[in-house]
C-alpha cells in the first residue's frame, strides 16, 4: 500500500517535472496520426532540420551549466555569423570579379570546392566577431546577476536594432547602387536594395556558401582526417622525443592506424573510393554501421570481462547494448522502415560536427575549467570562497556559447541556401530555447540528451503544424499561429514551472531545516 | 532642500542626456527647415495616445511585480472590448443617439484607410486651421461614438479584470522571475488570441475579411466607429501647434484616478507590499493580494490604454501587433525616471513625452541625413531595448 | 613561551568609526592545541576572526592595529584566499557545500587534481582533465582521518545535516599545508551524538599537530576538549588560562560579569508590579519556526505594567518569540494578550489586538526606507485603525501634524517629517520605529533589540523613554535584547532563552554567574 503510494508519487513527480516533454510527445503522436505527409518525407525533413538546428541548441548548454540560465543572447552569435556571411558573399560578388573568375581561389577551390572557401571566409570573419560580442554580453550579464535571461532577451533585441541600423543605413550610406556600379562594373548580383539604401533583404547563397559543409564528400573528410592525424602524430612524437618522454607509440597508433587504413583503402580500391565520393550517407547505412560498431564493442567488452579479466557475474551493460544493437538492426529489415531509411540521406560532415560538439562538451565539462563552471553555476558564494574568479568564468561561458551559436548559425544558413538578412536571426533565441526546454531541460539543468531529444520533438511538431492545421481547420494559417503559440507557451510554462518549484523547495527546505515543532525534543537532546 | 537634490538625483544623468538629445533634435529639425509646431503636435498626440499604456506600469511596479512586460494581456482585453462594441454598432445598438460634426475627420480617415502613411493623419487638423494665432479646431463627436467608446472600455475592463486576476495569481507563484515570465506569458496570450481572432464568431463587416467572410482583418478601421473621438474633442491650434485637448484630458483624468488611488489606504498598502514585503507582512498586509490588485489594475489600464491608442491611430491593430508593446511601454516609463522597483505618475508623464518625442523627431532629422528608408522602427528598437538594459544593470544596486 | 607558535595575535585593537570593538587583544596558539574562544555576542569574537582571515570589511573600515604572526612571521592577509594559502582554514557555521556535487568534488572544489592533455598543452592549464581517481582517493583519506565511513562518491544533497559539517572539515584537512583550523560554533546544528563525534574529530585533528581554535558558547564542550581558553568581554581579554585551572562556573561568571551601565537613573518609587499583578500576556507551549532563531516550547506569564526582558545568546531563539507572536514566521501554541488569544495565521491579528512591535530588523522589516518619516510613523495606524484618512485618502495635514509631534517627543534628528527614512542615522531610524509603534496606542509594546547598532545618546533616550512609558502610563513592555547589561538596567524580570526554551527567569540583580550559566546551557540542568 505504502510502496504503491510512493510509486504513484514518483510517477506523478516524473510527469510534473517533464510535463513539457510529455505534452510534446502526445502532440507529436496526434500530429503524426493526422498528417497527410508520408513517413519517408517526414523522416527526411526531420533529419534535415536536425542537421541544421542541433548545433544552435547545443550552444545553450554551457551557460545553463554556468548558472546563467537560458542564453537568449545567442542572437548576437547569429548576428556575427550573418555579418561573416555577408562579407563572404560580398567578397565573391565584388572583390573576386576584379581578378577574374576563379583565378584568385582556383587552387584552393579545386581541393575543397568554392563553397567551402566562402564558408571559411565567413568563419574567419564571424568567429572573432562572435568572441567579441560574447565578451560584451558576458560583461553585461555580470552587471545584472539574477536577471540574465530577460537581459539576454533584451540584449538580443537591442543588438538586432544595431544590426539593422548598420546594414540598412550605415552600409546603405557607404555603398550606394551608383557607387557599387562604378567600383565593380562586372559584378553580377547586387547586394544593395533596389531603393539604393541598405543591404538586400534576401541574399542568395547558391554558388558560394550554400551546402558548403553539407556537400563535403566523405573522401575529402577521410583525406583531411588522415592529414590532420598524421601531422598531429608527428608533432607529438617529435615533442616527446625532444623532451625525452615515453613515446607512447601504441596510443598514437590506436588512432593513426585505422585512419590510415581507411585512407589507404579509399585510394587503392575503386569501389571504396566511389562510395566515399558521395557527400550524403544513407540513413540505413549509418544505422547499420552504428549497430555493428556497438555490437562489436559490446562483444569485445564481454570477452574482456569474462575471458581476460575473469570477473564475477554477468556483464549486464554490454549485453543490453548488444541486444539493443541487434534489435535496431532487425528493425531495418522491416520493408517500410527500410524504404524510409534508404530514402533519407544525411549530410556527413554536418552530422560529424554535431557529434564532435557533443563529445567536446562532455570532455570540456570534465576539465578544470568545466568543473569551475559547474561550481559557479551551482553556488557563486562557494565558488568565490574556493578562489574561483566567478566573473571571468561566466564571461568565458558566454563567449563559448556565443561562438558555438555563431557556428551553428553558419551551418544553418549554408543548409538553407538563402539568408534572410533581417529575419534569420531574431527568432534564433526563441526557437532554440524552446527546443531545449521541450527536451526536458530547465533553467538550471540541461544536458546533451535534452538538446537532441528536444530538437527531434520540437521540429517534428513545428514541421507538421501547418499541415495538421490545414487538415483540421481547412486553413494552414491556424497551424502557423498554433506553432507560434506552442513555442511561446513552452517557454512560458517551463519558466513558470521552474520558478514555482524553486519557491516550493525553498519553503520546504525551511521546514526541514528545523525540527518539527510538535516533537518538542530539540532541547532535550543536548 | 533635500527634496530638490533628491529630485535632481532621481532625474539622473541618463534622463538629462535623453532630454538634452530631444531638445537638440528639435533645434536641428528647425535648422533643417521642418515645421517644429507640426512635429510637436505629433508628439503631443502620441503622448496622449501612448500615455495610459505607460501609466499601466505604475501599479505593477509599485505592487512589487516589476515592470509589466505582459501588459499585452490587458491589451487583448481592450481589443475584445473594442471588437464587441463594433459588433454592437454593426447590429445598430448605438443608432439614434445622434452624431456630431465629423465630416472632416471622416474624409481624412478615408484617405488613411486607402493606404496613406500614418504621419499624414495630421492633415485633418491642418485642413481647418485658420489664419489666426489661436484657433479652435475641435470637433464635437456624436453621442453615438462616445457611448460606443465607453461601452468598449467597460467591456475591455471586464475582460482585463478577469485576465488580470488570473495573471496576478500566476505571478504570485513565480516570485523572483516575474519579468521573464510576464514577458513570455504575454507572448503566449497574444499568440493564443491570434488563433482566436480566426475562430471567434465576429461578424461586423468592417472587422472581418470580406472575401473569406470569417477571420478578423490585420488592421480594422475605426472610421465607422470611434476613430479619433478624443483627438478632435476641443482641439485648439496655438500658432500652428495643435493641442489635442480632449485626448490629453482623458490621459490626465486616468493619471489623476491612479494618483488618488495611490493615496488611498489600499494604494498605500499596495505600495508598501511592493517596496518591502516583510514590512507589509508585519503590518498585517496580505502581500499576495496586493500583488494581484496591482497586476489587475495594470492589466485594466492596458485595456483602456489600447482603446485610447486605437481611437487615436484610427485602427485596431490585431494579431502580432501587441506582441512588443510591453517593451515599448516599459521603456517609456524607465526613460521617465522610474526604476524596476519604483515608479510614479511623474515618470509616466515625462517618460511617455520624451520617448514619443525622440521617436518623432529623431527619425525625421535622421532622414535629412540619410534621405531614404524609415528609421523610426529601428530607432524604437534601439532606444526602448537600450533603456531597459540600462535599467537592468542599475537594478542590482537596489538589490531585492 | 619557548615552544613554537602557529599563530600569534599581538595587541589587536579595532574600532568601527570610533566604537572600539577590540582592545589590545593578544593570544597565541601552539601546534596541536585546542584553543577555546569564549564570549557573549558582541564580545569581539567574529571581528577577531575577520581580522585573522583578512576580510575586506576590516580594510574598508580603516584596518586595525597590532600584528598577526603565523609561524613567527608577520603576515598581512588581503583576502581569505591569502589566509588559506598560509594554511589557515575555517569550518563555516553555514555550510559552504554544493548539494549537486559528490563529496569528493566538494572536498576538492577549486583545488581539483588534474592531468595534462593535448588541449591543455596548447591552450593552458585550465583545460587539463580532472583526475577523478586521485580526487576520490584523497577525499577517502580525508574522510578516513576524521572517521567518516560515508562513500566519497555520494552526493551531498542527500546527506543528513550533521554530516555536512564533517565534509567541511574533511575539505579543510585535505589541504596539504593546513596548520590552523577555526571552528565557529560547529555544534550548533548537530545532534548530541554528532556533537560528540565532532569533538572527537577535533581531538584527532589536534593530535596530528594541527592547531584548532574553537569558538563556542557551550561551556561543557570547552571543558571536554579544549587545552586552553580565552574569555573575551567587550573586546577585551578577561582571562587566558589552561582549562585544567578553571571550571564552568568561573567561565560563566567571567563571560557575563561587568559593571552595569547606568542607562536609566534610579528612581525612588518602584513601579514594578508585584507577584499578584494581573497577567497581561500568557504564553503557553510556543513553537516558532524562524530560521536561525527557532523557538521550541516557551511558557511565560508577563504581568501588566512591567518591563519584561528576554535575553540569551544570538541564535538561541529569543528573537523568534516576538516574531512568532506577530505572525512573521510559522508558529504554534497559545498566546493570550489581556485574555484574548492571538491567531498567528491571521495576518495582522496581533496588531489589531493592540500589540505593537518594533522589529529587530529595522531596515528590513521595520521601515519603508524610501518613504518619508511621517509616512512611516502613521502607516500601521492608518492601515490597522483607519486613522489619518479623509474620505478614504491620506489626510496629509493630520499626518504632518502628528509626525511633527512625534519628532519633537522623541527628539528625532531630521530636516522634517518629509525626509526619507533611509537617509537617517540608525538611532533616529529606531526612534521612527518606536514612534510608529506608539502611534498605534498599544496595550502591549514588544521591542526587539531596540539598541542594536545605535549610538549611546540615542540608546539612553530610548531606554529612558521606555521606562517612562511604564512608570507614567502603565504600559506593558516586552523587551528582547542581546545586551544583558541593558536588560538588567531597566527590566523588572528577565527570562534567558537557550536552545529555544526558557532556561531561567531571573531578577535583574541576580548574580552574574546565574546569567552566565543560564546562557551557556539549559540552566537548571547544568546547575543540578
Amino acid at each position: 500500500m505504502r510502496q504503491n503510494g510512493i510509486d504513484m508519487y514518483r510517477v506523478s513527480n516524473f510527469f510534473i517535472k517533464n510535463c513539457v516533454t510529455v505534452l510534446f510527445v502526445i502532440l507529436c503522436i496526434i500530429a503524426l496520426y493526422i498528417t497527410t505527409f508520408s513517413p519517408t518525407f517526414i523522416l527526411e525533413e526531420i533529419f534535415m532540420r536536425m542537421g541544421r538546428s542541433t548545433l544552435l541548441v547545443l550552444s545553450l548548454l554551457i551557460p545553463v551549466i554556468a548558472g546563467l540560465g537560458l542564453n537568449f543572447g545567442i542572437v548576437v552569435g547569429a548576428i556575427a555569423a550573418q555579418a561573416g556571411i555577408f562579407i563572404a558573399v560580398f567578397f565573391f560578388q565584388y572583390i573576386e570579379t576584379l581578378f577574374g573568375e576563379g583565378r584568385l581561389l582556383g587552387f584552393m577551390a579545386d581541393f575543397a570546392g568554392i563553397g567551402f572557401i566562402g564558408f571559411l571566409i565567413a568563419f574567419a570573419v564571424a568567429t572573432p566577431l562572435a568572441i567579441l560580442f560574447g565578451f560584451l554580453v558576458g560583461k553585461l550579464f555580470n552587471k545584472m546577476k539574477g536577471t540574465e535571461m530577460i537581459g539576454g532577451l533584451v540584449a538580443g533585441f537591442f543588438s538586432d536594432g544595431l544590426y539593422q541600423f548598420f546594414f540598412l543605413f550605415v552600409m546603405g550610406g557607404l555603398f550606394t547602387v551608383d557607387m557599387m556600379a562604378r567600383l565593380f562594373p562586372d559584378a553580377a548580383l547586387n547586394l544593395i536594395l533596389p531603393t539604393g539604401v541598405g543591404v538586400m533583404v534576401n541574399i542568395n547563397l547558391q554558388g558560394n556558401i550554400a551546402g558548403a559543409v553539407d556537400n563535403v564528400s566523405m573522401l575529402r573528410i577521410v583525406d583531411a582526417a588522415f592529414y590532420v592525424v598524421s601531422a598531429v602524430s608527428a608533432v607529438m612524437l617529435i615533442y616527446r622525443f625532444v623532451t625525452k618522454k615515453a613515446l607512447g607509440l601504441l596510443k598514437i597508433a590506436k588512432v593513426f592506424v585505422p585512419v590510415a587504413i581507411l585512407w589507404g583503402a579509399s585510394h587503392i580500391f575503386p569501389a571504396v573510393e566511389e562510395f566515399l565520393l558521395a557527400d550524403r550517407l544513407r540513413l540505413i547505412y549509418a544505422v547499420e554501421w552504428t549497430a555493428f560498431l556497438v555490437a562489436a564493442i559490446s562483444l569485445w567488452r564481454i570477452i574482456q570481462e569474462k575471458a581476460l579479466q575473469k570477473k564475477e557475474g554477468v556483464p549486464l551493460r554490454p549485453i543490453l547494448y548488444l541486444a539493443a544493437a541487434a534489435l535496431v538492426y532487425g528493425i531495418t529489415w522491416h520493408p517500410a522502415v527500410y524504404t524510409a531509411f534508404m530514402h533519407v540521406r544525411l549530410p556527413v560532415l554536418t552530422f560529424l560536427l554535431i557529434i564532435g560538439t557533443c563529445f567536446f562538451i562532455r570532455w570540456f565539462l570534465n576539465t578544470r575549467l568545466g568543473q569551475n563552471m559547474r561550481t559557479v553555476g551551482q553556488d557563486r558564494a562557494v565558488a568565490t570562497s574556493a578562489g574561483i574568479n566567478v566573473n571571468r568564468v561566466r564571461i568565458i561561458a558566454i563567449i563559448m556559447s556565443t561562438t558555438l551559436a555563431c557556428w551553428g548559425q553558419l551551418i544553418f544558413l549554408q543548409n538553407m541556401g538563402t539568408m534572410a538578412m533581417y529575419g534569420a536571426h531574431p527568432a534564433v533565441g526563441l526557437y532554440t530555447v524552446a527546443a531545449l526546454l521541450v527536451g526536458g531541460a530547465s533553467v538550471q539543468s540541461a544536458g546533451i540528451k535534452n538538446a537532441l531529444l528536444g530538437v527531434v520533438l520540437f521540429h517534428t511538431l513545428i514541421f507538421l503544424a501547418p499541415n495538421v492545421g490545414a487538415q483540421l481547420m481547412g486553413d494552414s494559417q491556424h497551424g502557423e499561429f498554433f506553432r507560434l503559440f506552442i513555442t511561446y507557451g513552452v517557454v512560458a510554462i517551463s519558466l513558470a514551472l521552474y520558478a514555482w518549484s524553486r519557491i516550493k523547495t525553498a519553503s520546504s527546505a525551511a521546514q526541514i531545516g528545523d525540527p518539527a515543532p510538535d516533537t518538542g525534543g530539540g532541547a532535550q537532546e543536548s | 532642500m533635500e527634496r530638490i537634490t533628491r529630485a535632481a538625483k532621481d532625474f539622473g544623468l541618463a534622463r538629462s542626456i535623453i532630454l538634452g538629445f530631444f531638445l537638440l533634435l528639435l533645434v536641428l529639425s528647425g535648422v533643417y527647415g521642418m515645421s517644429v509646431p507640426r512635429m510637436l503636435t505629433d508628439v503631443f498626440i502620441r503622448w496622449g495616445m501612448h500615455g495610459i499604456l505607460v501609466l499601466a506600469m505604475v501599479p505593477s511596479i509599485q505592487s512589487g511585480i516589476g515592470p509589466n512586460f505582459g501588459v499585452s494581456i490587458g491589451i487583448i482585453g481592450g481589443l475584445l472590448g473594442a471588437l464587441i462594441s463594433i459588433e454592437l454598432r454593426a447590429a445598430g445598438a448605438f443608432l439614434g443617439l445622434g452624431s456630431g460634426d465629423r465630416e472632416v475627420g471622416q474624409a481624412a480617415d478615408a484617405v488613411a484607410t486607402n493606404g496613406a502613411a500614418y504621419g499624414d493623419y495630421l492633415a485633418d487638423y491642418y485642413e481647418i486651421v485658420g489664419g489666426g494665432f489661436f484657433n479652435y479646431v475641435g470637433q464635437l463627436p456624436g453621442a453615438d461614438v462616445v457611448v460606443q467608446i465607453i461601452v468598449a472600455m467597460i467591456i475591455g475592463l471586464f475582460f482585463a479584470a478577469i485576465f488580470g486576476i488570473l495573471y496576478g495569481m500566476l505571478l504570485n507563484r513565480v516570485k523572483g522571475s516575474e519579468m521573464m515570465i510576464s514577458t513570455y506569458v504575454g507572448f503566449s496570450v497574444v499568440a493564443f488570441f491570434n488563433i482566436m481572432w480566426l475562430v471567434l464568431p465576429f461578424r461586423a463587416g468592417t472587422s472581418i475579411w470580406p472575401i473569406a467572410g470569417a477571420g478578423l482583418r490585420v488592421q480594422i478601421s475605426l472610421v465607422d466607429d470611434f476613430s479619433r473621438v478624443f483627438n478632435h474633442l476641443w482641439a485648439v491650434s496655438i500658432g500652428g501647434l495643435i493641442i489635442p485637448t480632449g485626448l490629453l484630458l482623458v490621459f490626465f483624468l486616468f493619471c489623476v484616478i491612479i494618483w488618488l488611488f495611490m493615496r488611498s489606504r489600499s494604494g498605500m498598502m499596495m505600495s508598501a507590499a511592493g517596496a518591502n514585503p516583510s514590512f507589509a507582512k508585519a503590518a498585517g498586509i496580505n502581500v499576495n493580494r496586493m500583488r494581484i490588485l496591482g497586476t489587475t489594475i495594470s492589466t485594466m489600464l492596458g485595456a483602456v490604454g489600447i482603446i485610447i491608442y486605437a481611437q487615436s491611430f484610427g485602427f485596431l491593430q490585431m494579431y502580432s501587433a501587441p506582441l512588443f508593446m510591453g517593451f515599448t511601454t516599459v521603456a517609456a516609463i524607465l526613460i521617465g525616471g522610474a526604476s524596476i522597483n519604483r515608479a510614479w505618475i511623474f515618470n509616466v508623464l515625462l517618460g511617455a513625452f520624451l520617448f514619443q518625442g525622440i521617436l518623432v523627431t529623431g527619425p525625421a532629422v535622421a532622414n535629412q541625413l540619410v534621405p531614404e528608408g524609415n528609421l523610426s522602427e529601428i530607432a524604437r528598437i534601439i532606444i526602448s531595448n537600450g533603456i531597459i538594459l540600462y535599467a537592468l544593470t542599475k537594478a542590482k544596486e537596489v538589490a531585492r | 613561551m619557548e615552544a613554537k607558535r602557529v599563530l600569534e595575535l599581538d595587541g589587536i585593537t579595532k574600532d568601527y568609526s570610533g566604537n572600539v570593538v577590540l582592545k589590545d587583544v593578544s593570544l597565541s596558539v601552539k601546534p596541536g592545541e585546542i584553543y577555546a574562544l569564549v564570549g557573549e555576542n558582541g564580545a569581539g569574537k567574529s571581528t577577531l576572526m575577520n581580522i585573522l582571515f583578512g576580510m575586506s570589511v576590516i580594510r574598508e573600515t580603516g584596518g586595525f592595529e597590532g600584528s598577526v604572526k603565523v609561524d613567527g612571521e608577520e603576515v598581512h592577509f588581503q583576502s581569505p584566499a591569502d589566509a588559506m594559502a598560509a594554511g589557515i582554514g575555517m569550518v563555516h557555521q553555514e555550510f559552504m557545500l554544493i548539494p549537486g556535487f559528490t563529496i569528493a568534488e566538494n572536498i576538492k572544489v577549486g583545488r581539483e587534481d588534474t592531468l595534462p592533455n593535448l588541449a591543455s598543452r596548447v591552450v593552458g592549464k585550465s583545460l587539463e582533465t580532472l583526475n577523478r581517481g586521485k580526487m576520490n582517493a584523497d577525499a577517502r583519506r580525508a574522510l578516513d582521518t576524521i572517521g567518516m565511513d560515508i562513500a566519497e562518491y555520494a552526493r551531498v544533497a542527500g546527506l543528513p545535516v550533521g554530516y555536512m559539517q564533517f565534509v567541511e572539515i574533511a575539505r579543510e584537512i585535505d589541504k596539504e599545508n593546513i596548520k590552523l583550523l577555526v571552528f565557529d560554533e560547529p555544534t550548533a546544528v548537530l545532534t548530541e551524538s554528532e556533537a560528540d563525534q565532532l569533538l572527537a574529530v577535533m581531538k584527532t585533528i589536534a593530535a596530528k599537530g594541527i592547531a584548532v581554535i574553537f569558538i563556542t558558547h557551550r561551556l561543557s564542550e570547552v571543558m571536554e576538549v579544549a587545552d586552553r581558553m580565552t574569555v573575551l568581554r567587550d573586546g577585551e581579554v578577561v582571562t587566558e588560562k589552561p582549562i585544567a585551572d578553571t571550571d564552568v562556573v568561573e567561565i560563566a561568571q567571567l563571560m557575563v560579569g561587568r559593571r552595569i551601565e547606568k542607562l536609566v537613573d534610579d528612581k525612588e518609587e518602584n513601579f514594578a508590579p508585584g507577584e499578584d499583578a494581573e497577567i497581561a500576556v500568557k504564553i503557553r507551549d510556543l513553537y516558532v519556526n524562524m530560521p536561525g532563531e527557532t523557538v521550541r516550547g516557551v511558557d511565560l506569564d508577563i504581568r501588566k505594567g512591567e518591563i519584561f526582558g528576554i535575553g540569551g545568546l544570538a541564535g538561541q531563539g529569543k528573537v523568534g518569540i516576538p516574531n512568532g507572536m506577530m505572525g512573521m514566521f510559522p508558529a504554534q501554541g497559545e498566546v493570550e494578550v489581556f485574555g484574548e488569544p492571538l491567531q498567528f495565521a491571521k495576518l495582522g491579528d496581533a496588531l489589531s489586538k493592540g500589540v505593537a512591535f518594533v522589529s529587530e530588523d529595522r531596515r528590513g522589516v521595520g521601515l519603508l526606507l524610501t518613504d518619508s518619516i511621517a509616512h512611516n510613523i502613521i502607516f500601521n495606524t492608518m492601515t490597522v485603525r483607519r486613522q489619518f484618512l479623509n474620505a478614504g485618502l491620506m489626510n496629509a495635514k493630520a499626518v504632518r501634524e502628528h509626525a511633527a509631534e512625534m519628532i519633537q517627543l522623541l527628539d528625532i534628528r531630521c530636516v522634517g517629517g518629509g525626509q526619507r527614512v533611509g537617509s537617517l542615522s540608525g538611532g533616529n531610524q529606531q526612534k521612527v520605529c518606536l514612534a510608529a509603534a506608539l502611534t498605534l496606542k498599544p496595550r502591549l509594546l514588544v521591542v526587539s533589540e531596540p539598541t542594536r547598532g545605535i549610538d549611546i545618546g540615542a540608546k539612553k533616550l530610548i531606554m529612558e523613554y521606555l521606562s517612562q512609558l511604564r512608570d507614567e502610563e502603565g504600559l506593558t513592555i516586552i523587551m528582547i535584547s542581546s545586551e544583558l547589561a541593558e536588560l538588567r538596567s531597566i527590566c523588572d524580570r528577565i527570562a534567558i532563552v537557550t536552545e529555544g526554551q526558557v532556561s531561567r527567569i531571573l531578577a535583574p540583580d541576580a548574580p552574574d554567574v546565574e546569567f552566565g550559566l543560564a546562557m551557556s546551557e539549559l540552566g537548571d540542568r547544568e546547575v543540578s
